[in-house]
């Protein structure tokens, strides 16, 4: 396992490494530099100061060497400073990370405890009224858009329980239920799709595995169906369920960008929005790059835990 | 047997071509049963016909501007009501339509077009260009999907061309993968080494042996992207970064109707549910079209 491990840890460095370069290529691309904002259209700025200014932000040097130059400050852990604050990129990325990661994680919780359950019952009255009336509104979770169904919950509460979202947010820290009265719509509006995923997943998996014959055998030898299902069936289903949710979390942390703005939350997604149309290019460097890095650990976790469950990843 | 040459047999001869379609009339005829694929396909036909007669079927121009019928309910006049700037909200919504299916359409044919011969070339030639198209998408892959199509929208600049392009280069990785392991698997079989025996070039081969055999998995996840990607041009429109007012479109129409929620919920909910249902309708399309093109998943 061990060695697996380490296997698939070392074969993220290269797309890591790519992932560096399209995002730094990325915002090279986007016509204009600072300079070129700092000047604006008037030209009133000397040759020379135009020269400097393309040396001081370290814009003079050929394009790999700017890359080298970045990619040396980001492995010491330094993103960069923003264009319109001047605060350091990690800086504020960390800030806000509380917020997306809860988010994120109540989403998760969210989709698992509504999606899994959902998808055993499914599966265990295949066919009948339940099964179709689960799977068609399974359908429609997919469908609904996350900020469109946020923005009908945030109706929904203000018109039956005079409720509005709180403008000011409080950490899980410091208030905690107050925390979870912020973030328990945008956790449930977000969750939702990811649920109705889970419940297909969780259904046809199940569905599979109750043909497989092994299930068959304990069945013959008299065990009861209880014990079939729940002690037999359901462990192995859940086993596909791990790459699933490994996928899901790409979906949550996009999905948190419109959530977060939806519900105003001082959170990561939000922030690249921001600085998107600021045209904060290090911050939009640097959230991008963070944000999918956080996304391909997730991955590599979803990897590890995956080749721990089954041995046959590990060994293949 | 058309799903065996869907799925995995030899392309059929042209004087098989009567046996063909009768086989994938056959092969159709479970999902033409279910009522939930023909509901998904009716949405989109329906929407379909919307957005080519939009101009017809419209009672009021959808960027017409009438500030003293600003925010009216529903009513008579105005089915679903009016916006802040007294525009009709069911012919911005009708016109909507146009922009979310050219969006979609567009996007994907050009994501499933790069995508998918991308995926052909790697699995067929194999070697150094497989592995150099396999880490590039690798690395698009490693982007959560909305994440990178902001960026790209970014990167380009707001509008609707560019939010195509964002939601193509998205979903072309996704094809690449699809089209790719199907051709390693179709290169090994006889009746491809018969082609290139007899002299047949690779393009030839490509394109006239082995892409009819592993269209199925691509027209499934095709119909299926569709929905994603009226959820993705809806998303960016939404944010600023994709169609741009006042044209109608539905991501926009939510974000203009966010600062009314409570005064004029109507601006908010109509377009919503017209995204709600074309989504629905590609979903509903892309399951019917799965059960038909691979029998083994039906009623999965």
């Amino acid at each position: 396992m061990r060695r697996y491990a380490l296997i698939r840890t070392l074969s993220l460095l290269p797309t890591l490494l790519g992932v560096t370069v399209a995002v730094f290529l990325m915002i090279r691309l986007i016509p204009g530099t600072i300079v070129d904002q700092m000047i604006g259209t008037e030209g009133t700025y000397s040759e020379q100061t135009v020269r400097a200014l393309k040396t001081f932000f370290g814009l003079d040097a050929p394009i790999h060497v700017q890359y080298g130059r970045w990619m040396s400050a980001v492995v010491r852990g330094d993103l960069g400073t923003s264009w319109r604050t001047g605060i350091p990129v990690l800086e504020m990325i960390l800030s806000r990370l509380e917020v997306t990661a809860e988010l994120t994680l109540l989403a998760m919780l969210v989709a698992l405890a509504v999606g899994i359950p959902l998808g055993i019952l499914s599966a265990r009255r295949e066919n009948t009224a339940l099964d179709h009336l689960a799977r068609v509104a399974s359908l429609f979770s997919l469908s609904i858009p996350v900020f469109w169904q946020a923005t009908m919950l945030i109706l929904a509460a203000s018109l039956w329980f005079g409720w509005a979202p709180r403008v000011d947010f409080v950490s899980v820290w410091v208030d905690p239920v107050g925390n979870l009265a912020i973030m328990a719509l945008p956790s449930l509006a977000l969750g939702t799709a990811v649920a109705a995923v889970f419940m297909r997943m969780t259904r046809s998996s199940l569905l599979e595995v109750m043909r497989e014959a092994y299930i068959r055998t304990a069945r013959a030898k008299g065990v009861s169906e209880k014990i079939v299902v729940w002690g037999h069936a359901l462990k192995n289903s859940l086993i596909p369920l791990i790459t699933v949710a490994g996928a899901q979390v790409g979906y949550l942390l996009g999905g948190a960008v419109v959530t977060e703005e939806v519900f105003t939350l001082p959170g990561v997604g939000r922030l690249i929005l921001w600085a998107v149309f600021q045209r904060d290019y290090p911050l939009v460097q640097g959230t991008i790059l963070f944000i999918s890095a956080l996304f391909m650990l997730s991955n590599l976790v979803v990897d590890l835990v995956y080749g721990a469950v089954d041995p046959r990843i590990r060994y293949g | 047997m058309a799903e065996a040459s869907v799925g995995t047999g030899a392309p059929a001869a042209p004087g098989q071509l009567g046996r063909a379609s009768e086989g994938w009339r056959s092969s159709l005829r479970p999902a033409l049963r279910n009522r939930l694929v023909l509901f998904g396909a009716g949405i989109i036909a329906l929407m379909a016909v919307l957005a080519v007669f939009a101009e017809v079927v419209a009672p009021y121009d959808p960027t017409e501007m009438k500030v003293v019928d600003a925010l009216k309910a529903p009513s008579r006049a105005h089915l679903f009501g009016t916006d802040r700037f007294g525009r009709d909200v069911l012919s911005r919504t009708i016109h909507g339509s146009r922009i979310a299916l050219g969006v979609s359409l567009s996007s994907i044919a050009m994501a499933l077009a790069v995508g998918s011969v991308l995926g052909l070339i790697g699995g067929f030639v194999g070697g150094w260009s497989d592995h150099a198209i396999g880490r590039v998408m690798d690395i698009l892959f490693s982007f959560p999907t909305l994440v990178l199509a902001i960026a790209i929208a970014a990167m380009l600049g707001p509008g609707l061309s560019n939010a195509v392009l964002a939601i193509a280069v998205v979903y072309a990785p996704l094809f690449c993968r699809v089209a790719r392991g199907p051709v390693i698997a179709e290169r090994a079989k006889e009746h491809v080494a018969a082609a290139i025996a007899l002299g047949a070039g690779s393009p030839r081969v490509i394109f006239r042996h082995i892409l009819p055999n592993v269209l199925a998995p691509l027209i499934v996840q095709g119909s299926v992207a569709l929905a994603f990607a009226i959820l993705i041009e809806a998303s960016l429109s939404y944010v600023g970064l994709g169609t741009q007012p006042p044209d109608p479109s539905w991501g926009t129409m939510l974000n203009e109707g966010r600062t009314y929620l409570e005064t004029a919920p109507w601006v908010s909910i109509f377009p919503g549910l017209a995204i709600m249902l074309a989504v629905l309708g590609f979903n509903l399309l892309g399951d019917g079209l799965r059960d038909v093109l691979d029998p083994k998943l039906r009623g999965r």
